[in-house]
């Protein structure tokens, strides 16, 4: 039957996973993890290189710069007062000496007359570009056979003569040079580390889904008890919860084989009860009435089977989880008092007395109808395996956090409710209270009771659906069932959703 | 009283069919939604049984919701194989009055529809007293007597009596009574109801010469007040 289905459930799964990465691929080519991560990492390290060398290279051409101009205004101060001292003569030969002593053949002068004569200097004659005095320029000039950058000023002197004092700055070409090849040198190695990281990043990512997905795998192709192993590394999060998932699927497999046995072997009795009734009536009825009552004693067989169908149902969508939308803030201290109300009566009728032990319980974040539904399970069965003449007990009180150093401190918030329906019956041995919450199980002693056997399977999956516990002691004489119900998290956000609190889960 | 039954399953139908004839109601029958809405949408009736699951697009719910959708207040009750909470609680907020799950007893779903047909004729000023033959409830002082003489009854006893006598006449069930009374909707296994309901004949009957609180068999309890 499985072979049946699988195939077109397998191809389902397939289109799907091709369906999607084809809506990435138009996106963004390239699909492995560890070459994206290695690009990306590529082109941030390049981008930052070329940031960090551009910022080298801004500071250093603006502190050239400044020298060049300092040394300029220095130079040219110099100059103006030999004019003071010896007029134009003494001027041009300071010039001409300076240029002699320059070793670096890096200085640029030129002195004209007011005719445009040159007097002296090394430029072949006025720049067309300096046009404004006691300026600055940056200006590219021919020199011997090559083009360099240099810096200018330019000087009025008396009598109309002109001065311009500069200087070459080709330092700066250089510098240039230094920083474009670190910067290729910078990309070379990126690019080999980005490669090598490529390499190892995608081995580290295969490495970590592999376990993963042998997994999955395996759980796949059908053995559910498969597990990732825990490596403590960062993966352990997706492992765990993997692995929670699985467990969970494990339960609910569990389930559904418990239910179809179930259905198999419980089910069957009432049936066939019902149908060899119904036959039975129809071959050997001799009078109208007695087809009547045979009729009558199927429809109640019927309406068994029916009720059975409805817990096995109810249990399944509880343990679903789905149900959890019911919850809403509710006061216990009102429910357990009508549900003791309503049971008190046929507690009495019985013979027995009620006796409840309640303490005022602070509000519980719960499904009100399901926890009416689970004390009204408890309380049938207290009822029912009771002797006459006998005490039954509901209490119920808040339980204490238990007392850690940190929750010392933390004064005395409870940390859930116990509620606990006690009798004085036979009770249980303790391997039945080991299978009591099992579908359909019934101890030996209560097969000439009525019941199904699932009245604790409901309040085990309400009880669950809270996150709380179900407990059974035996109570020398009888029984006592308790339901834990922590007061969550979330219940304590809702009751005082004032104080903004973070939630863990 | 006027009842509209839409139902695809024929078994069903004629069963209810019959069922509702005999109780003395006059009925019209629809097997898919579209003859379904297109009745209670023309015709008048005092209650609307439908299914919520029909074949032909038009389901149970849309039918439902498409009458409240033109103010028509025409009681619905619903019947459905879903017996999830959501399902019921769903059924309900899209304006069904009542919710019966399949499989479903006959003498259950009579006592339903009675009920609610009964609701539909008074919901008129509110009451302050009832009065059925010889027995008076004061809805305000909470006071209950019975040929003038006081009956002390614990405040779930009256709310159970009021509602055996706002149905008196009628079958009401016992599922009823837990739904209405106490407003729970879980399947108890003991007789709470039983023990409730004779707890209330030891007051209200046993003093008294003739009983007005009966056992109906297989289907419930009915009040028939002594003097008609
Ligand atoms: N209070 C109790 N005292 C002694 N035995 C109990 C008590 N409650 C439960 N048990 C045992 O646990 C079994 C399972 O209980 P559970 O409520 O699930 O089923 P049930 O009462 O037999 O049937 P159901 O509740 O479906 O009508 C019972 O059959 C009985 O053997
Ligand atoms: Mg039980």
């Amino acid at each position: 039957m499985a072979e049946d289905r699988s195939p077109p459930r397998r191809r389902w799964f397939r289109r799907r996973q091709e369906k999607q990465p084809d809506a990435r691929r138009r996106r963004w080519p390239i699909r492995s993890a560890g070459i994206n991560f290695a690009l990306g990492y590529g082109v941030l390290f390049l981008i930052s290189a070329t940031l960090f060398l551009s910022f080298i290279w801004w500071s250093s051409t603006n502190l050239l710069n400044q020298h060049v101009r300092a040394f300029i205004e220095t130079d040219a101060q110099e100059l103006q007062k030999r004019w003071v001292y010896g007029g134009a003569p003494a001027l041009g030969d300071a010039i001409t000496d300076r240029l002699e002593q320059n070793i670096d053949d890096d200085a640029l002068y030129l002195l004209i007359d007011r005719h445009g004569r040159r007097l002296a200097g090394n430029l072949p004659g006025w720049p067309v570009a300096i046009k404004k005095m006691n300026h600055f320029y940056e200006l590219s000039i021919r020199r011997y056979t090559f083009t360099t950058p240099a810096e200018f000023k330019a000087y009025h002197l008396p009598h109309g003569f002109k001065m311009i004092v500069g200087h070459d700055i080709r330092g700066r070409t250089l510098l240039s040079t230094v920083i474009t090849r670190t910067l290729i040198w910078c990309a070379v190695m990126i690019a080999l580390l980005a490669v090598g990281g490529a390499l190892v990043v995608r081995d580290l990512f295969r490495r970590m889904v592999g376990s993963i997905a042998r997994t999955a795998s395996a759980v796949a192709n059908g053995d559910l008890n498969h597990r990732i192993a825990l490596t403590g590394s960062e993966t352990d999060l997706v492992a765990e919860t993997v692995n929670t998932m699985l467990d969970r699927i494990n339960r609910l497999m569990e389930g559904v084989r418990q239910v179809s046995n179930a259905i198999a072997h419980d089910l069957r009795t009432p049936i066939t009860r019902a149908r060899n009734q119904l036959e039975e009536a129809l071959f050997s009825a001799t009078s109208p009435d007695e087809l009547r009552t045979a009729v009558d004693k199927a429809i109640g067989d019927l309406d068994h089977i029916t009720g059975i169908f409805e817990a096995l149902l109810r249990i399944a969508q509880i343990e679903a989880g789905s149900r959890r939308s019911a919850f809403t803030m509710m006061d216990l201290n009102q429910l357990l008092a009508n549900m003791a109300e309503l049971y008190e009566a046929s507690a009495e009728d019985a013979g027995l007395s009620l006796h409840l032990d309640i303490v005022p319980l602070p509000p519980l974040f719960g499904d009100e109808r399901m926890l009416q539904q689970a004390l009204a399970n408890l309380l049938d069965n207290a009822i029912k395996f009771s002797p006459p003449n006998s005490t039954l007990t509901l209490s119920a009180h808040p339980v204490p956090a238990m007392p850690t150093p940190e929750t010392a401190a933390a004064e005395g918030t409870p940390a859930g409710i116990d509620i606990s329906v006690q009798d004085q019956g036979p009770g249980m041995n303790d391997a039945d209270i080991l299978r009591a919450h099992e579908r359909f199980f019934r101890a030996e002693s209560a097969r000439n009771t009525p019941g199904s056997g699932l009245g604790l399977s409901l309040v085990q999956a309400v009880t669950s659906l809270h996150h709380g516990r179900l407990t059974l002691t035996q109570a020398h004489p009888g029984l006592k069932v308790t339901l834990f119900l922590p007061l969550t998290q979330e219940a304590e956000q809702n009751a005082r959703h004032t104080i903004s609190t973070e939630n863990p889960s | 009283m006027r009842i509209l039954l839409v139902e695809d399953d024929p078994t069903v139908r004629s069963f209810v069919l019959k069922g509702l004839k005999e109780a003395g109601h006059n009925v019209d029958q629809a097997d898919n939604g579209k003859d379904g809405l297109y009745l209670a949408i023309g015709e008048k009736y005092d209650i609307i049984i439908l299914d919520r699951m029909l074949p032909g697009g038009i389901d149970g719910l849309n039918i439902l919701e498409t009458l409240r959708g033109q103010k028509n207040n025409t009681p619905v009750l619903l019947l459905s194989a879903l017996s999830d909470v959501d399902d019921r609680v769903d059924g309900l907020r899209a304006g069904g009055d009542d919710y019966v799950t399949k499989p479903f007893a006959f003498s259950e779903l009579l006592a339903r529809v009675e009920a609610l047909g009964r609701r539909g004729h008074n919901d008129s000023a509110p009451e302050t007293s009832l009065t059925v033959g010889d027995l008076s409830l004061d809805l305000l002082s909470r006071e209950v007597r019975r040929n003038g003489q006081k009956i002390d009854l614990q405040p779930r006893e009256f709310r159970l009596l009021e509602f055996l006598v706002r149905h008196a006449g009628q079958v009401v069930t016992r599922t009823m009574l837990l739904e209405k009374v106490w407003d729970y909707h879980f399947d108890p296994q003991t007789n709470v109801i039983d023990v409730h309901v004779s707890r209330l004949r030891q007051k209200v009957d046993k003093p008294f010469e003739t009983a007005i609180i009966h056992t109906v068999r297989n289907a419930g309890y009915i009040l028939r007040p002594t003097q008609d």
